[in-house]
């Protein structure tokens, strides 16, 4: 007796067969770049990676202390200038952009987060640089901010579409005027959400190297303020590794691996943030 | 405390549905006063007969209104959803909007709230009388007339960040009110829609982990929680199994004490449970309107019995 059903698992196997080989297929970039950044970087970590200046040429060890503030306050910058206008722009578009002029904002921000972001360190070179005369964090900052607007501005946008609307007339009909309904209701349920989107885009930003390159500049030393060329982890790497120095080598690696780590905190820190949110108190 | 009240109404219509029950097992279901005596023990006190209004004597001519409709049109963008209503509601009674899908009944109680305006492209025109005051009026605020007229909507509408309790008191929050007790309003809350006893020990448990009937009951305690005049409660019990069904039923009937209410239901048999007057809504127009007694046993007009025979809807 032939299984009348043969034809039908064959078939289920096959493809199924496919599916877990095409997902084999693209972990292997992904765990290879995980794997090789861990194996060369690791040995350039230490205390001193965290805390020391760079050394010059022919010096070994050495840090990347001042790339590593840099970094944060760089983000940190573009955290200030780019979540605030980002998010209440996505509240905008979600609650109030019915119109022609919602449309355009809507399109505009789908075209930038299209833009290379070199092209977005050109606009701040030629607008704040240029200006102010030098390269500076608060230069970086905005560089880095203009590439995440367009990412917290949809991002909001979606998730408060998502909040179903009876929730918004449970509040309406409560009486509760609708900007209160819109922060209290309708922003707060959809507040996980929105922050995960914003800690990815965060993560995101926080490896941009061309719009660094000339805003932020870089620096081998401490930077004080906003207003001086800073390093960044990101632009360290670059210039670190087409060096012809050894030492400098091992120093990118474990600047790699740094991002990376913090790339990867950031994700998994928003995903653990959603999961405990959704889990009722 | 049963789904059926020992009175005139509920009586009559019980017969008559009686008659029915060979088609609708829902009636006989929700009947059933052993089974929901054996699930839901009594525990309020059984309010007394006599303080009734005698509003199975009162005929719509009679009726005290705390609400009126005057010449009601309401449309979305081009369609015109009701053409023309002109109804008062009676005062601490029971209305109830029949008729079937798409004849204008939520929309007909979302403009005694102004709930109607919020969904884009909709307008109203026509007078709606709260206490005598036009809340279409230019002045009126429709923020305030939804503090005075609250809504229950169709299907448990809880907030999901809030807490049981929070969610209870939503409305005074979200309003900014400053409350001395906020726990006895809680309490006060619940107890009148007979939750308290079911949810005391988990108040800080997110709304959303009750059931769909305690849901429903809580968002009707959110509603109480603002004092509000006239309640407002589209179908209700929609999204209810017939056990849930049967206690919002018996909640409708302690809060006509002290609430004006309109109830929009598709289902016929609550119409005849739980109201005094039903208005039969068909194509956007106001059919009749009668106590409810008349409009289930002998209606005027011949759409409004083929309807509640189910000859259509």
């Amino acid at each position: 007796m032939v299984d009348p059903y043969l034809r039908r698992k064959v078939t289920d196997r096959v493809v199924r067969g496919a599916c877990v080989l095409g997902t084999l297929i693209a972990l292997v970039p992904l765990f290879s770049v995980l794997y090789y950044v861990v194996v060369q970087g690791i040995g350039g970590i230490n205390l001193d990676f965290f805390t020391e200046l760079p050394k010059p040429v022919g010096e070994s060890g050495g840090g990347m202390g001042n790339a590593l503030v840099g970094t944060l306050k760089l983000v940190g910058l573009a955290g200030l200038f780019g979540i605030p206008p980002g998010v209440l722009a996505g509240v905008y578009l979600a609650e109030f952009g019915e119109g022609k002029f919602a449309k355009v904002v809507r399109f505009s921000a789908d075209v930038m987060s299209g833009v290379p972001s070199i092209t977005v360190g050109i606009f701040v070179y030629s607008l704040v640089v240029v200006t102010t005369k030098q390269f500076s964090a608060l230069a970086g900052g905005i560089a880095l901010a203009i590439l995440m607007l367009p990412m917290v501005t949809r991002t909001t946008e979606e998730l408060l579409k998502l909040v179903p609307e009876s929730l918004r007339e449970a509040a309406l009909g409560l009486g509760v005027p609708k900007w209160r309904a819109t922060l209290r209701v309708m922003l707060r349920t959809a507040a996980p959400g929105i922050a995960v989107g914003v800690m990815l885009s965060v993560a995101r930003v926080a490896g941009e190297t061309a719009p660094l390159l000339f805003t932020a500049f870089n620096n081998r030393f401490w930077s004080t303020g906003i207003n001086e060329p800073t390093a960044s982890l990101p632009v360290n790497i670059y210039t670190n590794a087409v060096s012809p120095y050894e030492d400098w080598h091992r120093q990118a690696w474990a600047a790699a691996l740094v991002l990376l780590i913090t790339v990867l905190i950031l994700n998994i820190s928003a995903r653990f943030l959603v999961r405990s949110r959704v889990r009722a108190r | 405390m049963n789904v059926e009240r020992p009175t005139n109404l509920t009586q009559k219509t019980a017969k008559k549905m009686d008659v029915d029950a060979e088609s609708s097992p829902a009636i006989r279901s929700a009947n059933d006063k052993a089974r929901l005596e054996a699930v839901e023990p009594a525990s309020a006190p059984q309010p007394e007969l006599n303080s009734k209004p005698r509003w199975d004597e009162v005929s719509v001519s009679e009726i005290t209104p705390k609400m009126r409709t005057e010449g009601l049109h309401a449309s979305f963008g081009a369609s015109e959803v009701l053409k023309g209503i002109s109804l008062p509601i009676a005062e601490k009674l029971v209305t109830a909007i029949i008729g079937p899908s798409g004849c204008g009944k939520s929309t007909f109680i979302r403009c005694l709230n102004r709930m109607h305006e919020v969904v884009p492209g909709a307008t109203a025109k026509g007078k709606v009388l709260l206490d005598k005051q036009d809340i279409y009026d230019r002045d009126v605020d429709p923020v305030r007339v939804r503090g005075r007229v609250g809504m229950v909507f169709q299907k448990p509408n809880p907030f999901p960040t809030m807490s049981i309790r929070d969610n209870v008191l939503a409305g005074l929050r979200l309003n900014g009110v400053k409350m001395a007790d906020p726990d006895g309003q809680v309490e006060r809350a619940l107890r009148q829609v007979a939750l308290w006893e079911e949810v005391k020990d988990r108040l800080a448990k997110a709304g959303t982990s009750l059931s769909g009937g305690q849901q429903q009951r809580m968002c009707i305690a959110r509603a109480l929680a603002l004092e509000p005049e006239v309640l407002l409660m589209d179908e209700p019990c929609s999204a209810l199994d017939p056990i849930a069904t049967a206690r919002v039923e018996e909640l409708i009937h302690e809060l006509r004490e002290s609430y004006t209410i309109v109830i929009v239901t598709h289902n016929m048999q609550q119409a005849a449970r739980v109201a005094n007057f039903t208005a039969f809504f068909y194509l956007g127009q106001l059919v009749e309107y009668n106590r409810t007694p008349v409009i289930f046993t002998r209606p005027n007009e011949q759409r409004t019995e083929d309807y509640i025979t189910g000859r259509f809807g």
